[in-house]
Parts: C-alpha cells; structure tokens; sequence
C-alpha cells in the first residue's frame, strides 16, 4: 500500500534536521507573532505572500486531524482577512511529507455513518472555500501528498511539487475500502481528465512528481538539491519556499496563469468526453473492468464510479453530497474495517521490535542460486547490501546470477532505474563457488533444497569458515529450524528466513525463532528484512512455522474437493470469487507438486489426523507422471510459453477417477466449498495463536495475506473472526464436523470467542 | 562541459540580445569590483620572503613558456578545421615563441575532450603536421575538463622520474564540429553488411532496416552517471548554496570586463595569432563582451525552466581552441638559455559525488594541493579558476567560507577559507576568454604564471572542476627574476 509505503520512507530522518528548519523560519519572518500559538501550523508573512508551514508535532508525518483542520481554517481566515497579503504559499517543513492523509484515528473513533459524512462535509466546505479564495494559494509539495494531502493540494490554485523519490502524490483511499472524502472525486476528473482520475482512485497508485506535472497534476517541478552550507533535505525545503513565493507572487500579479496548455490527445478526449452517449460506454466499460476484478468483494470501487458519475451528470452539488454520504457509508463496512485493520497490522509489522542488532549486517552471503537463492541476493544488492552469492555448479550459479541481473533490468525498462543505478547495484553481487569472503561475513542465508541432510551440511560447512558473530539462517518452507539447528556449534545464531515465491514480488518474511535463539540474533534478521523492503512477522518454530501450517489442512481439503468431483476450473473460480488472488488448483501448480506433497506428507504425519483429508496418492500419481505444475510444464493444467489461456491437463481425469472419493450432498454446495476451505485454515491461525507459535493476531493476519493470498478484504484470519463472529464460524465448523470429523474440530482459543461475543482478537 | 551542445541556440539568443557595448564597457566601472587596480598595485611592491617549494632529491621542473590560439565562439572563424589543425597552430606558435629545436623534445601529450574520430590519437596528428620529428612520440589524454592539466602533470611526472627533459604538453577542442554517429542500429546493421556474403543475406539484413535506424545519436549532452547535463547540476549548486541570479549576473559581468580590460591592456600574451587557411588572420579571443546588469537580467534560465539561475550570459560558452606549454626540466632550461616563466610544483587530483557536487572539485582540491605544499591561502599571490559557470565559481568560493560544508562534507575541522576576490582571475577567466574544454589547462597556468610576473606574487594557485565529479589544482611559483 503506497500510505504505509511513503510512511515508511520517513524513517531515515532525524528529529534535529526539523529543528533546524524552524530557526531558520524565525529569522526570515518579518512578523511571527503567531508562532507560538499554534501547534501544527506556523506562519507568517514574506512581503504580499503569507507562508503557511504545517509541522505537526512528535509525528513522523502530517496527517489531516481535527486540530490539524481547525487551525488551518484560522490561518486562511487572517490570511483573507489581512489587507497586507496577497497570496499564500502552504508548505510542510517536515522531511519527506506533505500530508500523508487524513487522520485514520479520527475515522476509526467513529461509530456512525453519519459522523463520518460530517467530517467528510466540513473538509468539503473548507476546500471549498480554499478552491474559491481570491488570493492565489500555492500548495509546495516535497514528499507524500496522499489522500487528504492531496485533495487539500488540488483545491489550491497552484501546485509545485520537488521531483524527489520520496515526492508521491495519490488517492490510497481504495485501498482502505473508503474513496476521497474531501472533494477529490470531484476535482481530480477535472484536474486530470477522467480516464487518468479512475485509475488514481481506482487503483490507489501512487504517482511520482515527474509523472504528475505530465498529467497536469503539478503545475511545476523543483529539483531536489546537493549539499550547500546546510543539510540537503533542509535546504531544498527552504529552496522550495523560494520558488513557491515567486510564483504566488507571480499569480497574484498575474504575471502566470494557472491554466495550463492542454495537448491534443486531450482536447480530443475531453471533446469525446462531452458526449453523454461516450461518457455512458466509458462508465460501463470502466464498472465492468472494476467488476471482473473486484468479483463484487470490494465495495468502494464501484462507489467511487458513482460519486465521480453523479458529479458529472449532476452537477458538483449533488457530486458533493454523494461524495460525503458515500465516504460515510463505507468507512462503515466490514470491507473497510478490515483492510483498516490490514493497514495497522502492516505498519506494526515494519516496525523492529527487537531493536537495533549489535552489529548491523554489512556483508551478506547466500547459499544456493536457485529461485529463492537469487531472489534474496537481488532484494538485497538494490538496498546497497553487499552480497555473496555461492553456489555448487558454474550454470547454477551463472542462472542465478542472470535472475538477479534480469531483475534490476526489468527496473531500467521501466524506468524506475538508470542503466547506471543497475551497474552499480549489480556490482554489490559477487558470485562465487567457494567459501572464499565468507570470513567476513555478518549473515548467511542458506537458500538450498528442503533437504535436512543437505541443510546440515550447508550449515557444518559455513560454520567451519565464518566469524562467531555471523547469523546464519535457514530458507525453508517447512523444515524445523531446531532439527536443523542441531548440528550448530552456536544454536543461538541459527534461525529461520522464510522467503516467499518470487521474492522481488512477495512483501513478506516469516522470521522463525527456536528456543535457543538469541533475541540479538532475530533483532539482526529482522533489521535485514525491513532493509530489504519486507514486511515482518515473527514466529515460533514448529512443524510448518506458522504460513505452511495454515496451508496445509487448506491444501489437504483442495484436494479432497478434487476427489469428490469437482473440476479444477470450478473450484479455482469458487476460491477467486471468495477473494483469493490465485485458484486453489491453480495455486498448487505455481507452487510445485513435488513441494505441496513433501509439506503433506511431512506435515501430516506431525499433526496426523487434523491435516487429512484428500490423499496423498493424487499428489504422488502426479509427481509419478511428471505433472509437478508449471515448472514442468503440466500439472492440473498445461502450461505453454506465450500461450495466455491456459487449458486442463485432460491426463489427470483419470487420476482424479481412479480415486475418486463419494461427495456428501450436504456440505458440498458451492458456499459450503468455499467454507470447508477458509474454515479449516482459519481454524489452524487460530490455533497457532493458542499454541503460541504466532505472537500477535496482527501479524497472523499479515502473514495470512501477504504471504499466502488470505482474502484481503476479509483482513486475515484474525479480522475475519471478529467481523464475521466468531459463532457463526463455529457453526460452520460443527456442520462440517459431522461430515469429516477431527479435520474440522474449532480450536479451544476460537470456541472461547463463540462462548463470549465481548471477546476480540482485536479490541 | 556537456551542457554546452546545448547551448549552440543559446549562443545565438545571445548574440542577438547582448549587443556589443564594447565602448560603453571601457567606461563602465563594476560595482562588486571596487578598487581592483589599486590592490594589484599594491601586490606588485610585496617584498618577497616567502620560501621556495623546491624538493630534494627531486628534479625542479619550469614552464618555459606557452601560448594559445585566440579562443573563438564555435562556428566562427574555425569552424572549417579539424581539431588537430587547431593544435598544430598552437604548436607551431609554441615553437615560433620559444624557438626550441625540435629534436629536443622528448614527448608531447595533448588533452582533448570529444574526440575527432579520424584523428584519435591528435597528438601525433598534429605534432607531424606541426613540423615534430617523427622520433618524437606523442599521446592524448581525456579527463573532461581538466585534459590539459593532466597532460601537463603527466609531463611533470615524465621529467620527474628522468625519462624526458623536454615535453610539450597542450589540449585541443574544437566544438564546431562534433562526430555525430548513426544509430546503433544502423551501425550494426552496416557492420553485417559488410560481413554478408551473399546477395541473398545482405537482401535479407537490408529488409530489417526501419526508418527510426537514420536517427543521429550525438555526443553525450549529460553526464553519463546521473543523465543530468551540466548546466542542470550548475543551477541546482547554485540554489544548493543560494546564490542569486544578480550574484550569478554580476560575477559574468565581472569576469567580461576584466577580460576586456586584460585584452585592451595586452595582457593575454599568451595568445598567438593564427592565419586560417581561406580566412583572416584571428588575433584574439572574440567571446569576450561586457553587458550589462540590464540586458543580462532579461535572458530566460538555460537549463531549469522558468525559475532557475543559470543562463546563457552567465555560463561558459562553446568554444574553439588549443593550447601548448613548453615543460622542462630546469637544469635543461638553463643548460640551453632559457629564462623560465615559472615552476609547475605540487598539484592535486580529486574526486567526488558526480550527482549533487559535480562541479565542487576546487573547493577539494584546494586545501590539499596547500597542504602538501606547506602553504596557506594567504601565501598564494595569484588565483586562477576554471569558471564554467558563474554559479559554480561562487558555489565554490561558498563551500570554501563554510565551516558546515568542511565539517559534514570535507572532513575538516573547519572552513578552507575564502580567496580574495582581488587576487581572483583578474585577466577574466572561462566565462569569458572561452573554454575549450581540452585546452582551458594550460591557459590556467600561463595565466598564473604570466600574472605573477606582471604583478610580482611568489606563489599561484591554479583550480578547475571537471565533470565526472572530478577536480584539479595546482601550485604554481613564479620563476625568480
């Protein structure tokens, strides 16, 4: 999510810089009588131009709160009321954020639907006021102008925005279930024409300062600036106050105009635009689009299509009312409450709440450049980690080290990357055969085949070279780390990595800690991970850890659903249509048959009957034909390169008949399909909490969605139970109970929550 | 260097708008300059006491002499040659002002930047044309910038080690033409024609050709590291440093009328005229032209549009040009008759972030080439910079006067110091004689050298920035009379 992610770029600064801006404040001003007084807002006057400069305080960002609001609203009054000035400039002196958004506290304090129509409805009248104001207003905007930052923006006159990395400026909201509430679906289709409007709103994306002065978004771009005689981020803040004063200045006399020269792509657009049966086929062509992905989870999009459309054919006062009622509404639905919810659990999960390491990891090594092995390797040589890549085979290692190299390329096509950038991130990657460097290394990441004895060798070996302060820690999926630690000189540095499929792609790490792991130890692979740009959850080790383990009795009922005769496509499209990104069927040939029957087996024969259900000979029949999924190009379905659609594999029929099992009427229907599914893996989240191997819900929640594709407008397992009611999936569970006994017994923690509908795994 | 292909239209928005007040400049009298001639007096009647930087055990190397061809706006009077006819000019009249015969030279090396693709090596190319015996081996060194300079230290490090007495050291650019190249595409496509045996294989390469392939692809406008030319990187040091365009306006303006005053009074001795095949003779450098604060405030930014600093009138333009020095060892100069203009002593290459401090180099390398040198900022009489623009000499003379920037960026303990602007390229500097990116070394030390002697200081300090985030500086010591 582009919020958490413009959130977390902040860290890097420290509290001393932001001093340093307001010394700087105090000197320049001629008149800073208010200075004091207020707590977010400071401001005063440069000649004709008033600059307000909003700082909240002991925050890392800005965010639109009450306070926040009420102040502004006063310093605009005497900025319209001054007689003095002539124009404003508003800027945020806070490093890396303009306004993040509005205040989600203030929304989640909220009880009703209507409260959140007023908040939405007084934001609406102040910007529109800002929107009308006479004296130009010129919104300067050095990094995230999000959501309420960003319609705050587009109701000033005059937008300049610095082309830093950190400048983002977008509608997240969507992805909070909600839509923009002060305004913007009525002023951004405006501002940027339509098409470009619904793909911010729809989609949440975030757009970078280049691209927004090309979409009209920004009026103009100032270069972030080098070091001079102060610290850099404090003087192209200072640099950007300048060049907004001379063009508040500037409109206020006229001298610039805020219009600016549209291309002809647009004007034919917006001539297009202008005729009802157009605009009629655009919005049915957009709804569908929104549709078909949404598959209906997903309220705010369509709401959203609404808002923009009635502003359009109804005229903005009808848009407006629209726009507050509708915010309120859906800040209202258990969509929102849980992707809310999502958005918490994914700022706590970036978070290192084991400290800082005693050493920071500098030089890193990774065994094995397979998949994972080279994904590792690339997430970390574009953070600048130094990184050793070893493997076995010259064509092994030389693949490995291709992936990595596609990888940054892919980025240079893009254009998020310099050819350059590429070079130099590539320069961090040393492949090698050998053991050589790994002296000095800090942390080693195994990275080689689920194989015990193979991992054991792995770690003898790079024990007998590296220093006693080395991490090293095991990728695997489904090996206990204790049993590999076991043959460890040093156990409380051996821990658990588990990386997810591909890793450039998949935000999160499972960080599996045994008994003897020192907490300095998950401190250091915790401070990797967050530098490798993931999100964290912590867990004890155990059979499966805690993402395989929910897996698991999943996968186990995906096959059982198979034997009992339903279709591959149907039961991919009966999963989708419940929220799942991938189809059941479909999820377990990316993930590899021969895995998905080595954790079954494993797996099953720790927690015995709780994990049965299909058997395991579909799998092993599979695996005996070759069909071991995409990577072989045949699994449930065939696989062909350049062929987009792809068909099923008509060889696994008969597999599929020769164990063929009986279907019970009553708990098959296409709902009760859909629950046998998510029950069971619920079932077993809840479990882990109860048996302690997951700490928090939250982070049960983020490792459900993040790292196995748990719907996410249900929030996680854990969001699913309180919003769902905990009785109501005891229920289900009991149903299916009768039919298949033990694999659906609700867990005492889940029970517990039926028996008492006060108790929240999130209060 | 970069920014200047760029600045080809600039040039000729300038010409148009910057009328030639010549006249009027000879009366003006510049506001930021107040008292210059007074305190060149006054440096002219120092008595000396300072010490020599001679080294034992190391051979004492000299500047004999050099000289320049006029520097000229690319497209003028050169603009039919080719770069090595520019630095065969400049050697002839090297060899016509020292006399020296040509069997002593051991070595000659030239720096030069875009390189003429036919004559890569022009050195050699020019040193043949120039009348060198064909014993005498020649090589050319790249270093943007700062090309000259390096072929100068890499003859102090020739005569230093022994292996020559007698260098030639220059630089060449010629910005009126530059190789202009065919699209990869097309080259490899021309490439395998060639290797085509066939009719039907070479049918078969030319039906892969599209038009898109006839696209030029020019010389590197930006820096290759970061994409960003360099006029860019200028603009935003100067706002990095908030220097204002009046400051940036007044330094140009400060620079073209002490030029003028340096060319009217004869002072650019080291200029050397040069009879163009099928043209005039060109006696001297034709970029100089003092404006005014007026006229220069009325040109539009070059580089950030609308509201940034750097502009045509205060930026280095393209320029035409070569330069050659004559090095010996001393003994040698003295052993054939020489009276010697001056030492070459300690000099200094840096190097530093190509990004946010491109154009920093003097700033680095200046507190160290005094270091070594045992000297301080006050001992230096005479300072000659590179001023590839305004807004980088005063970044420059900025980053010097901070302690923050020495602390947090030079590892200082505290500030380098500011030059006094009264000792500072008193004959006019890049932003207005020219700069030939390949040749604007050696007219930093003749300069230098030619200044100590007029004005009687000890000790120069030559300074340039380069681009790759790269810098140069140099000491050098006038020669005792």
């Amino acid at each position: 999510m582009v919020a958490s992610r413009a959130i977390g770029s902040l860290r890097r600064f420290t509290a001393s810089q932001t001093l340093g801006c307001r010394g700087y404040i105090c000197r320049n001003f001629t008149r800073s009588s208010a200075l004091l007084t207020r707590t977010h807002i400071n401001y005063g006057v440069r000649g004709d131009v008033a600059v307000i400069r909003i700082n909240s305080p002991n925050s890392k960002v800005n965010t639109l709160s009450q306070e926040l609001h009420s102040e502004f609203m006063e310093v605009m009054n005497e900025v319209w009321s001054s007689s003095q000035i002539r124009s404003a400039v508003l800027i945020s002196t806070k490093p890396g954020c303009f306004i993040a958004g509005a205040d989600l506290n203030m929304l989640n304090s909220c009880t009703t639907s209507q409260e959140v129509t007023q908040i939405s409805q007084e934001a609406q009248k102040m910007f529109e006021k800002l929107e009308k104001s006479t004296k130009p207003v010129v919104a300067a905007i050095n990094g995230s102008c999000l959501g309420g930052g960003l319609e705050l923006a587009i109701s000033c006159q005059y937008r300049i925005a610095t082309k830093d990395k950190k400048t983002v400026l977008g509608s997240p909201e969507v992805l909070l279930g909600i839509l923009p509430g002060a305004g913007a679906t009525q002023r951004l289709p405006k501002m940027v024409g339509r098409p470009a409007a619904f793909d911010m709103m729809l989609t949440g994306r975030g757009i970078r300062a280049d691209r927004a002065k090309k979409m009209g978004l920004v009026d103009q771009l100032v270069e972030p600036l080098g070091p001079g005689v102060k610290p850099p981020e404090e003087r192209t803040i200072e640099y950007l106050e300048e060049v907004a004063i001379t063009f508040a200045k500037g409109l206020a006399d006229k001298k610039i105009t805020p219009k600016r020269d549209k291309g002809l792509v647009e004007k034919l657009t917006s001539y297009a635009l202008s005729i009802p049966f157009v605009r009629q086929q655009i919005y049915k062509k957009v709804e569908e689009k929104v549709r078909k992905q949404t598959k209906g989870l997903y309220p705010a999009p369509l709401k959203i299509i609404d808002v923009v459309k009635t502003g359009i054919e109804q005229g903005s006062t009808a848009g407006y009312l629209s726009e507050s009622q509708t915010f309120g509404e859906l800040a209202m639905t258990k969509e929102s409450k849980a992707l809310m919810g999502l958005y918490r659990g994914q700022t706590q999960c970036k978070k290192n709440k084991f400290g800082a390491p005693q050493k920071e990891v500098k030089q890193l090594a990774v065994v094995g450049a397979g998949l994972m092995g080279a994904g590792i390797a690339q997430v970390s040589v574009d953070k600048g980690l130094q990184t050793i890549l070893k493997d076995t085979t010259l064509p092994a290692l030389g693949r490995g080290q291709q992936q990595v190299f596609k990888g940054l390329n892919d980025k240079v096509k893009k254009k998020t990357l310099t050819s350059f950038e590429r070079d130099a991130m590539f320069s961090n990657l040393i492949g090698q055969l050998d053991y050589r460097g790994f002296e000095k290394a800090d942390m080693v990441i195994e990275a080689v085949f689920e194989d015990l004895n193979l991992k054991h060798r792995v770690l003898k070996e790079a024990e007998a070279v590296i220093p006693d302060h080395c991490v090293f820690a095991s990728n695997t999926s489904a090996l206990p780390i204790g049993e590999i630690a076991t043959v460890s000189k040093r156990p409380e540095k051996v821990i658990g990595m588990h990386y997810f499929s591909p890793v450039d792609k998949m935000q999160l790490l499972e960080i599996i800690t045994t008994e003897k792991t020192s907490k300095d130890t998950t401190a250091s692979a915790v401070d990797v991970g967050l530098r490798q740009g993931k999100v964290i959850i912590v867990v004890k080790d155990g059979p499966g850890f805690y993402t395989t383990r929910c897996l698991t009795p999943m996968m186990s009922e995906v096959i059982r659903i198979l034997q009992e005769g339903v279709g591959p496509k149907n039961l991919d499209s009966l999963t989708t249509s419940f929220g799942f990104p991938v189809g059941a069927a479909t999820l377990v040939d990316e993930g590899g048959v021969d895995v998905a029957k080595h954790v079954a087996e494993n797996l099953g024969k720790m927690f015995g009957e709780r994990f049965a259900g299909g058997s395991l000979e579909v799998l092993m029949q599979m695996i005996s034909k070759g069909f071991l999924g995409r990577k072989s190009g045949k699994g449930f379905y065939i696989y062909q390169e350049g062929v987009k659609n792809k068909n099923l594999n008509s060889d696994m029929d008969s597999i599929l008949a020769s164990l063929k099992m009986p279907s019970q009427p009553d708990v098959s229907s296409d709902e009760d399909i859909q629950y046998r599914l998510v029950t069971r893996f619920v079932n077993e989240a809840i479990l882990c909490l109860q048996e302690g191997v997951l700490a928090t819900p939250a982070e049960g929640d983020i490792g459900a969605v993040f790292g196995l594709g748990f719907p996410p407008c249900l929030g996680g397992p854990f969001h699913f139970v309180d919003l769902y009611g905990a009785q109501k999936i005891v229920d289900r569970l009991r149903k299916y109970e009768t039919a298949y006994e033990k694999q659906f017994t609700p867990c005492q923690l889940l029970v517990d929550h039926a028996n008492n509908p006060n108790k929240k795994f999130y209060q | 260097m970069n920014q200047n292909f760029r600045m080809i239209s600039l040039l000729t928005y300038t010409l148009k708008n910057l009328p030639n007040t010549s006249k009027w400049a000879l009366r003006f009298c510049m506001r930021p300059l107040s008292s210059s001639s007074q305190l060149q007096a006054a440096a002219a009647s120092q008595t000396k006491s300072k010490k020599t930087l001679a080294k034992p055990n190391i051979r004492n190397i000299v500047v004999v002499d050099g000289v320049r061809t006029p520097f000229l706006l690319s497209g003028t009077s050169y603009k039919d040659l080719m770069p090595h006819d520019l630095a065969r000019a400049a050697l002839s009249g090297l060899l016509h002002r020292t006399s020296v015969p040509k069997d002593v030279v051991d070595y000659i090396i030239f720096g030069t930047v875009i390189q003429e693709v036919k004559t890569s090596n022009v050195a050699r190319e020019a040193a043949l044309g120039a009348g060198f015996s064909d014993k005498t081996p020649a090589h050319t060194v790249t270093m943007a910038c700062i090309s000259s300079n390096q072929a100068m230290t890499t003859a102090v490090g020739l005569i230093a080690s022994g292996q020559c007495d007698v260098v030639v050291a220059g630089g060449v650019e010629l910005m009126s033409d530059i190789p202009i190249r065919h699209s990869r595409k097309m080259r490899k496509m021309m490439l395998d024609l060639n290797k085509a045996k066939t009719l039907a294989q070479r049918l078969s390469i030319i039906s892969k050709f599209r038009l898109n392939f006839l696209s030029p692809e020019l010389p590197a406008v930006s820096e290759f590291s970061t994409s960003e030319t360099m006029g860019h990187s200028a603009d935003r040091l100067a706002a990095a440093f908030a220097i204002s365009r009046e400051e940036q306006d007044e330094y140009a303006l400060r620079s073209h009328s002490l030029a003028k005053k340096a060319q009217d009074e004869g002072l650019l001795s080291d200029v050397v005229p040069f009879k163009v095949p099928g043209r005039d003779t060109v006696t001297q450098d034709n970029g100089i032209r003092p404006s005014s604060l007026d006229q220069m405030a009325k040109l539009k930014p070059a580089f950030i549009k609308p509201y940034g600093t750097v502009t045509a009138a205060n930026s280095s333009f393209l320029t035409d040009g070569a330069s050659a020095v004559l090095i010996m060892a001393e003994e040698k100069a003295l052993a054939m008759g020489y009276k010697p203009k001056a030492y070459l002593r300690d000099f200094m290459y840096v190097s530093q972030d190509p990004k946010d401090q491109l154009l920093l180099g003097p700033t680095y390398a200046t507190p160290k080439v005094l270091e070594k040198a045992g000297l301080t900022m006050n001992d230096i009489d005479v300072f000659e910079f590179h001023e590839a623009f305004s807004g980088q000499i005063l970044a420059n003379l900025k980053a010097m006067d901070s302690d923050w920037f020495a602390q947090n960026y030079m590892g200082r303990k505290a500030k380098v110091g500011l030059p006094p602007l009264e000792k500072f390229n008193n004959w006019g500097g890049s932003l207005s004689l020219g700069h030939p990116f390949g040749a604007t070394g050696c007219r930093l030390v003749m300069a230098a050298a030619n200044r100590l002697r007029k004005e009687g200081g000890q000790y120069g300090l030559v300074a340039a920035c380069a681009a790759g985030g790269q810098g140069h500086a140099m000491i050098v010591e006038a020669y005792p009379k």
